[in-house]
């Protein structure tokens, strides 16, 4: 939050975080440019048709449990963890990671932390080519969303977790993510936080008129033009199925068929103004979407700067997902970042960690320590879901290959390209 | 292509002189190494490249079976008839961003050349003044400025000015944003330095004794510019439509911020192409495609413009 503070048009600082996480933030203007590059010159290169059967992309490495590389864990006492922009604690003054401070305290481990995925699909292009190579990216830690974390795990890109170096992380994680169907028994990775996927509106933008439901988004005129969906197909089309009655966690092709139907009319008619990804906030924040779908972490954030903006859990349930702890192939200090997933398992820093960012914590008995930082956080549900609420929860299955390909096909016709 | 002849070409005669055999054969080779860092370049990032994304267009595969060559052409085919609305769309959006920068950027461009006197610095500096600041803080200050709640489209709503883009199909309803305009008012916002300073550049080396020699010749100040002045501007011209034109049809960051579902660019697909679908030889075909189209386009406009120089 408390970053470079250059703000033109007053966007506020969780706007500011959520256009930096966005999908196309930090790259834009990068990728502006080699699109640029691309589109520069002529097809001259074709000349060297030699040269190009010598490309190609190589096959995934097809080895279950991953490649370790020699642990220097013994030796070198760090830990490389990249994570999200605005994950974790900060200490105002000193600008430092408070957990990650008192975890070098304990256990001499330095974690050299890197605020470096800002897009899930961003990232992968980025260190695909190392792990297809069979190269350490340079990482021992990364934190990715649940989809591709099931890719790496399916990829072979990730190594197998040592359960007795992560006593407390299988003691303490809650129950409501013990099982995801693209890794059963945690055997791969630990999730960072959970994300909830809710409604969110704009009280002022909504002007009295309610929205209990997706169906009151997709169906109700009065909201032409001013509803936002995610860009991120699982959010979106699970929200959707949860109201078409249908259950995300065990669905056919058909049933995702009719979800993208039922979608396509609602854009076809003009009633979706926009697919986005983090830059909904302020969309929402400015009564531009008077309601849409919307991360809770970010609304409980949200809430703090816009009074107006509010949430609601439909009946028909909503959808839950986590970014996950990952140890990369060949990554130098696995020993290292297990104890460091097993050290934000306990409930100390778990607290500190859930009180800071507002995201949903994935550490069970938590409430007590997170109640003495800060009350309201405790007893806020989108931080920590009580049972009722984990009742409704619902996640989104994994999906083969095949199947991935030709929904994200669909979804992106839906979207626009 | 200059460069290349200037090298080739032997180094001028020393018209006697045996002796000054030694420093001449050194020199025979100064431009090739002068060359190689440029060269290097070329072949890394521009050639390599382009190598690469070639290759990646008529292979075939998965990510989790790889990739092959197998020549698959019909990739072009399949990846146009898929999305030629989408390549259609580009192409007009950036030629109406590339008209309306060109309208706005040249009465500024004359403006800074000729009358701005000594506020010619400080009007330069505000025109670049924009790119301090990040592309994207650039494009999203737009969203406040457009907002639905906001000032813009209030005054542009009570003056009716919406019911005519409405009815023109640029925009939807009572709003800006998310409709065509915002996307082709923000591309023209974005590129509109690129396209004032070539501009400027040509009007500023234009003789001011020209103008009074057509004065003196008795032409009316629109008679002069149209005989004078806008030609010897052409150069200028040419350069900044490319310089606008050509980014305009590749972005997507407008289209994702400003536009909705069917504003969607060329651009846009191929980043979803590549990044969230996988499809790599479908997205490095439709760069290809779309540097094709460009390349066929700026050819065209370069003949017919009937300028050599570019600024």
């Amino acid at each position: 939050m408390r970053m470079e503070q250059y703000e033109p048009d007053r966007l506020t600082p969780v706007e500011v975080a959520a256009i930096r996480r966005s999908l196309r933030s930090g790259r834009a203007a990068m990728t502006r440019r080699s699109l640029l590059r691309a589109s520069a010159g002529g097809a001259l290169a074709v000349g060297g048709l030699g040269a190009l059967s010598a490309c190609g992309i190589p096959a995934a490495t097809k080895t279950q449990g991953g490649v370790s590389a020699d642990d220097h864990s013994a030796k070198e006492r760090v830990v490389n963890f990249s994570n999200w922009p605005e994950y974790i604690d900060v200490d105002d003054k000193t600008k430092r990671h408070p957990t990650l401070d008192a975890f070098a305290r304990r256990t001499g481990i330095q974690v050299k932390y890197t605020e470096d995925i800002n897009d899930n699909d961003e990232f992968f292009g980025k260190i695909q080519p190392q792990l297809a190579a069979g190269q350490d990216t340079g990482r021992d830690l990364v934190v990715l969303t649940d989809w591709l974390a099931a890719r790496m795990i399916r990829l072979g890109y990730v190594q197998k977790l040592d359960p007795s170096n992560l006593p407390h992380a299988f003691a303490n994680l809650s129950d409501q993510f013990r099982a995801p169907d693209w890794d059963p028994g945690r055997a791969y990775s630990y999730p960072w936080q959970g994300i909830s996927t809710v409604i969110a509106y704009n009280k002022k933008a909504l002007d009295g008129i309610e929205v209990k439901s997706v169906s009151d988004l997709l169906d109700n005129p009065k909201l032409k033009g001013r509803v936002g969906f995610l860009t991120e197909m699982r959010d979106s089309i699970g929200m959707t199925m949860l109201d078409m009655g249908k259950d995300p966690a065990k669905f056919t092709d058909d049933d995702f068929d009719a979800v993208i139907a039922r979608l396509q009319k609602a854009v076809d008619k003009g009633q979706i103004r926009r697919f986005t990804g983090n830059d909904y906030t302020s969309d929402l924040s400015k009564g531009d979407f008077a309601a849409c779908i919307a991360w809770a972490g970010d609304i409980v954030q949200l809430q703090a700067d816009s009074p107006d903006v509010g949430y609601v859990i439909p009946d028909s349930g909503y959808m839950t997902s986590t970014d996950n702890m990952l140890i990369p192939n060949r990554a130098r200090h696995k020993t290292n970042a297990e104890r460091l997933i097993d050290f934000f398992y306990e409930p100390e820093p778990a607290a500190e960690l859930a009180a800071y960012i507002n995201y949903v914590s994935p550490v069970a008995g938590v409430k007590p320590y997170l109640a003495k930082i800060d009350k309201s956080a405790a007893d806020n549900p989108l931080i920590l879901p009580d049972k009722a609420m984990q009742a409704r929860s619902h996640a989104f299955r994994s999906l083969t290959q095949k199947e991935e390909t030709a929904y994200q096909q669909k979804f992106s016709k839906l979207t626009g390209a | 292509m200059t460069t290349l002849t200037e090298a080739e070409a032997p180094p001028p005669l020393a018209p006697t002189a045996p002796e000054q055999k030694p420093p001449r054969k050194r020199g025979r080779f100064t431009p090739y190494w002068l060359l190689l860092p440029g060269i290097l370049w070329l072949i890394v990032f521009f050639a390599l490249p382009m190598i690469y994304q070639a290759s990646t267009s008529v292979q075939q595969g998965s990510l989790e079976q790889g990739y092959k060559v197998t020549w698959h052409f019909a990739t072009y085919w399949d990846a146009f008839s898929e999305y030629w609305p989408q390549f259609l769309r580009s192409v007009f959006y950036a030629a109406g961003a590339t008209v309306l920068c060109l309208l706005l950027g040249y009465p500024l461009a004359y403006l800074i050349a000729f009358r701005a006197g000594r506020w010619r610095n400080l009007i330069m500096v505000l025109v670049i003044a924009p790119f301090f600041t990040s592309f994207l803080i650039r494009t999203l200050a737009w969203k406040t400025i457009l907002a639905d709640n906001g000032p813009v489209v209030h005054v542009l709503n009570s003056l009716h000015v919406l019911d005519v883009t409405n009815w023109l199909g640029w925009t939807a309803g009572d709003r800006v944003l998310a409709t065509p305009l915002a996307v082709v008012c923000g591309l023209t916002y974005n590129f509109l330095p690129f396209m004032i300073l070539p501009l400027y550049t040509s009007l500023e080396r234009i003789d001011g004794r020209l103008h009074e020699a057509a004065g003196d010749l008795y032409a009316r100040p629109w008679t002069t510019f149209r005989k004078v002045t806008f030609p010897l501007s052409m150069p200028g011209v040419v350069s900044g439509t490319l310089l606008t034109f050509i980014p305009a049809a590749g972005d997507y960051v407008n289209s994702e911020l400003l536009g909705s579902t069917d504003t969607r660019m060329i651009g846009n697909v191929i980043q979803t192409q590549f990044l969230r679908i996988l499809d790599y030889p479908t997205a490095a075909a439709l760069s290809f495609i779309l540097m094709a189209a460009i390349l066929a386009m700026v050819t065209i406009y370069i003949r017919r413009s009937g300028t050599e120089d570019l600024v």
